[in-house]
C-alpha cells in the first residue's frame, strides 16, 4: 500500500497478511479495522436512507410496500446509530490517535481493544444478518418501543441482541480509554496539557461506561418479555410501557452525547491548526465537555413529553434540556473566537469544521424548539424531529468525522489527497445535505408525521426537493471517498507535519512507526495549542 | 512488540501496570452495578405499583435457604480476601487453598440455588407453567423478576468461579507471585461485587414485609 517513502518500518509494513490485521493488538491497526468496517456500514445505512427517500419521492407507492418501508427505516436507524455514529470518531480516530496524542505507544489494554472490535463485528453481523439471511428484519424503529416490539412477529430479538453486543463493545472501548488517559500520558503532560480531542474522548468514555449498561439490561428485558410473555412492559399484561421509555432514554439520550462530544473534540483540533493560533478558552472547552456529559445524563425525559409524564417531570426535563445549551454555546463561541485574528488557511478539514459549526448550531437551535414544552407538543413525531436529528448528528458528527478523515489521512497513510477535488466534493456534499434535510424542517412545521411510507399531496414539493438532495449528497459523498482512496494510493508523500500543527501526532513520521514515535515527543511549552513560534 | 525505529517510550501500553488493571476492574464494576441498577429500578417501580402482590408472592420464597446462601457468599468473600493477603505474603499454597475454598463455597451457593429454583418450578411457578399463569399480574412480575435477577446473579457467580479458576491455574504456574498479584486482586474485587449484589437481592426478594 505505502511503499518505501521513508527508511523506517511503519505500522503498515511491520507485518503482512489478513491475520496480522484482524488479530492485531496495535491500536493503529484496530483503528483502521474500525474505519474500514464503519465506512462499509455507513454506506449500507446511506443506501437504506436513499431507498427511503426514493419511496417518498412521490405520494403513493413508489418502490416498496409499507411493511418493507418500516423495516428499512428501522435498519437504517440501527445501522447508522449503533454501527456508524456511536463508534465512528472514538473507535476510529480515538483508537488511532489517542495514544499518539498523549505520547504513548498503545492503549492500556491492547487485547481488550481487539476484543471490542470483534464484539463490534459480531454485533454488526447480527444486525445485518436479519436482513441478509432472509428473515424478517425488525420493523419497530430503532427505539424498539413497547408494546409493539414485544408483539410484532419480526425478528426483533436478533436486532436487540445485536444492540446489546454493540453496547458491550462500546463499554470496553470507553473503559480502555479512561484507563489509558489516566495511566499512559507522557511525562509532563498534565490533564490540562492534553489536547482537547483527548478531553472530549475522556468525557465520552465516561458516558459510554455509565449509560450503556442500562440499555443492555433493558434490551435483555425486551428479549425475556418476548420469550416468556411476561408483562414487564406490555400494558395488556400488567406492564408499564412508559417505564421502558424511561429506561431506553436513560441510555439513549446520553448516547447522543457519545455521538456529539468526540465531534466537538475534532473541531477543537482543527480550528487551532488551520488558524495557526491557540484555542480560545482551553479550560472552558475542556470542562464544558464534562458539563455536557453530566447534564446530558439528566435530560432523557425530553423525548417523552407526549408519553405521559407528570407536569413537574416535564418542566424539570425541559429546564435541564435548556441547560445543555450553555456548555454547548460556550464551545461554539470559543471556536469562533479562535478564528478571530488567526492566519486562516482554508483547507478541506477547515471547511468541514466550518460546516460543522454552522450545521450543528442550526440543528442545536432547532432542538430548542423541541425542548420547549409547548412547541414540542406540536412538533413531536413530525419531520421536524427528523430534520433536527439529522442536522445535529449528520451535519454535526458526520461532518466532523469527514473533517477528521481529511485532517488525519495524510498522517495515517503518509500521502495527500487532491485538495481541489476535496473542496469540490465538500461543496456538493454540503449543498446536498441542506437540500436533503432543510425541507424536512419545513415539512415538520407543515405537519407531516414521521415514519410513514406515504404522505398527503400537499407535501409533495418539499419531499421531492429532499429526495433530489439525497442524490446530490450521495454524489458528493462518492466523490469525496473516491478522492481520498486515490490520495491514499497514489497521492504525493507528505512529511511529518503537512498542516503545520503543534500537536504530538505530527511530530512522528507519517505513517507512524509501530511504536508510534522515533524520538521522545515534545510537549509544546505554552500548552497544547502553543502557536507562538509559528 | 517490535520497535523498528530502535526508540522505546518509557510509558508503554505494553508495560505491566497493576494500577491500570485494577482501575479497569473498578470501572467494569461500575458498569455491572448499573446493569443491575436497571433491574433494581424496574423492581422498585413494580413493587410500588403492586405492593400487596409482591408481599404475598415473596412468602413463597424459602428464607432459610436464602439466609444460608447469604452466609455462604459472605464467607466466600472472606476466603478470597484472605487468599490475596496470603499471596501478598508469598504463601502460594495457602493462597491456592483459600481460592479453592472460595470456588467450593460458590458451588454450595449454586446447589442451594438449584434446589430453590427447582422447588419453584416443581410448584409450577415458572413463566409458562400452570400455577404461574394463574397468578395476578403483580405476582407474576414478582416471580419473573425473582428468576431474572437471581438468574443474572447466578450467571455472575459462575463467571466469577471460572475467573477464580484461572487465578488458581496461574498461581500454580507461578505467573502470579507476591510481586505480581493484581489478577488475584481483580478476581477478589469481582467476587466482592457478586457478593454485594446478593446482599441487596436477598432483602429485596426474601425479606419483604
Amino acid at each position: 500500500m505505502t511503499t518505501a517513502i521513508s527508511t523506517y518500518t511503519n505500522f503498515f509494513q511491520a507485518k503482512k497478511g489478513l491475520f496480522s490485521w484482524i488479530f492485531s493488538i496495535d491500536h493503529k491497526r484496530i483503528g483502521l479495522l474500525y474505519l474500514y468496517s464503519i465506512i462499509t456500514f455507513f454506506l449500507v445505512g446511506v443506501t437504506l436512507g436513499v431507498l427511503m427517500r426514493l419511496e417518498l419521492l412521490n405520494p403513493g407507492r413508489d418502490i416498496m410496500d409499507p411493511q418493507t418501508y418500516n423495516q428499512v427505516f428501522t435498519l437504517h436507524g440501527v445501522v447508522m446509530i449503533f454501527l456508524f455514529i456511536i463508534p465512528s470518531i472514538p473507535a476510529v480516530f480515538g483508537n488511532f490517535f489517542l495514544p499518539i496524542m498523549i505520547g504513548t505507544d498503545d492503549v492500556s489494554f491492547p487485547r481488550l481493544n481487539l476484543l471490542s472490535w470483534w464484539l463490534y463485528i459480531i454485533g454488526a453481523v447480527l444486525a445485518l444478518g436479519s436482513l441478509l439471511l432472509g428473515w424478517a428484519p425488525a420493523d419497530t424503529g430503532w427505539t424498539f418501543y413497547v408494546p409493539y416490539s414485544v408483539n410484532t412477529n419480526t425478528n426483533v430479538s436478533m436486532t436487540v441482541l445485536a444492540a446489546f453486543i454493540l453496547g458491550f463493545s462500546s463499554i470496553l472501548t470507553g473503559l480502555n480509554f479512561i484507563v489509558t488517559i489516566h495511566r499512559l500520558r507522557t511525562p509532563g503532560m498534565s490533564f490540562l496539557k492534553m489536547p482537547l480531542f483527548v478531553w472530549s474522548l475522556y468525557a465520552t468514555s465516561w458516558i459510554q461506561l455509565l449509560a450503556t449498561p442500562v440499555i443492555g439490561i433493558t434490551l435483555m428485558m425486551i428479549v425475556a418479555e418476548r420469550f416468556f410473555g411476561i408483562g414487564l412492559f406490555d400494558p395488556a399484561i400488567g406492564g408499564d410501557p412508559v417505564l421502558y421509555q424511561h429506561l431506553f432514554w436513560i441510555y439513549s439520550h446520553p448516547a447522543v452525547y457519545i455521538m456529539a462530544l468526540p465531534a466537538f473534540g475534532v473541531i477543537s483540533e482543527l480550528l487551532p491548526t488551520f488558524s495557526q493560533r491557540t484555542i480560545f478558552g482551553y479550560k472552558a472547552i475542556a470542562f464544558s465537555s464534562l458539563a455536557i456529559a453530566f447534564v446530558g445524563y439528566l435530560v432523557w425525559g425530553h423525548h417523552m413529553f407526549t408519553s405521559g409524564m407528570s407536569e413537574a417531570g416535564r418542566i424539570f426535563f425541559s429546564i435541564m434540556t435548556f441547560l445543555v445549551a450553555i456548555p454547548t454555546a460556550i464551545k461554539v463561541f470559543n471556536w469562533v473566537a479562535t478564528l478571530y485574528k488567526g492566519s486562516i488557511n482554508v483547507q478541506p478539514p477547515l471547511l468541514y469544521a466550518m460546516a460543522f459549526i454552522f450545521l450543528f448550531s442550526f440543528g442545536g437551535l432547532s432542538g430548542l424548539v423541541l425542548g420547549a414544552l409547548a412547541t414540542d407538543i406540536y412538533m413531536h413525531d413530525t419531520y421536524f424531529v427528523v430534520g433536527h436529528f439529522h442536522y445535529v448528528m449528520f451535519g454535526g458528527t458526520g461532518f466532523a468525522f469527514f473533517g477528521a478523515l481529511h485532517y488525519w489521512v495524510p498522517k495515517i497513510w503518509g500521502r495527500m489527497y487532491n485538495i481541489r477535488i476535496a473542496n469540490i466534493a465538500f461543496s456538493i456534499f454540503f449543498i446536498g445535505f441542506n437540500m436533503l434535510y432543510f425541507p424536512m424542517i419545513v415539512l415538520g412545521i407543515m405537519g407531516m408525521p414521521r415514519r410513514y411510507h406515504d404522505y398527503l399531496p400537499e407535501f409533495h414539493i418539499p419531499n421531492m426537493i429532499s429526495t433530489i438532495g439525497s442524490w446530490v449528497l450521495v454524489t458528493g459523498l462518492l466523490l469525496m471517498i473516491g478522492n481520498l482512496i486515490m490520495g491514499i494510493r497514489k497521492g504525493k508523500p507528505v512529511g511529518r507535519n503537512p498542516w503545520n500543527s503543534v500537536s504530538l501526532e505530527w511530530q512522528t513520521p507519517s505513517p507512524p512507526p509501530v511504536s508510534n514515535f522515533d524520538k521522545m515527543p515534545e510537549i509544546p511549552k505554552g500548552g497544547p495549542y502553543d502557536y507562538s513560534n509559528h | 512488540m517490535e520497535h523498528a525505529t530502535g526508540f522505546v517510550l518509557p510509558n508503554s501500553g505494553h508495560n505491566r501496570d497493576a494500577e491500570a488493571s485494577k482501575m479497569g476492574m473498578w470501572l467494569f464494576l461500575f458498569t455491572e452495578l448499573l446493569l443491575f441498577g436497571g433491574l433494581f429500578l424496574v423492581y422498585m417501580v413494580y413493587r410500588l405499583l403492586n405492593a400487596a402482590d409482591f408481599l404475598k408472592a415473596s412468602h413463597e420464597l424459602n428464607i432459610a435457604m436464602g439466609t444460608t446462601n447469604t452466609i455462604v457468599l459472605l464467607v466466600s468473600s472472606m476466603t478470597i480476601a484472605m487468599s490475596i493477603t496470603a499471596i501478598q505474603k508469598g504463601n502460594k499454597k495457602l493462597s491456592i487453598i483459600l481460592l479453592i475454598s472460595t470456588i467450593a463455597l460458590s458451588m454450595v451457593f449454586m446447589v442451594i440455588k438449584y434446589f430453590e429454583w427447582s422447588a419453584k418450578i416443581h410448584h409450577g411457578l415458572f413463566p409458562g407453567l400452570e400455577a404461574y399463569n394463574a397468578l395476578t399480574p403483580g405476582e407474576s412480575l414478582y416471580f419473573f423478576l425473582y428468576f431474572f435477577m437471581t438468574g443474572l446473579h447466578a450467571l455472575h457467580v459462575i463467571i466469577g468461579a471460572i475467573f477464580i479458576g484461572v487465578v488458581i491455574y496461574r498461581t500454580q504456574k507461578n505467573r502470579i507471585t507476591a510481586e505480581n498479584f493484581s489478577l488475584t486482586e481483580n478476581a477478589g474485587l469481582y467476587w466482592h461485587l457478586v457478593d454485594l449484589i446478593w446482599i441487596f437481592l436477598f432483602p429485596l426478594l426474601y425479606l419483604i414485609h
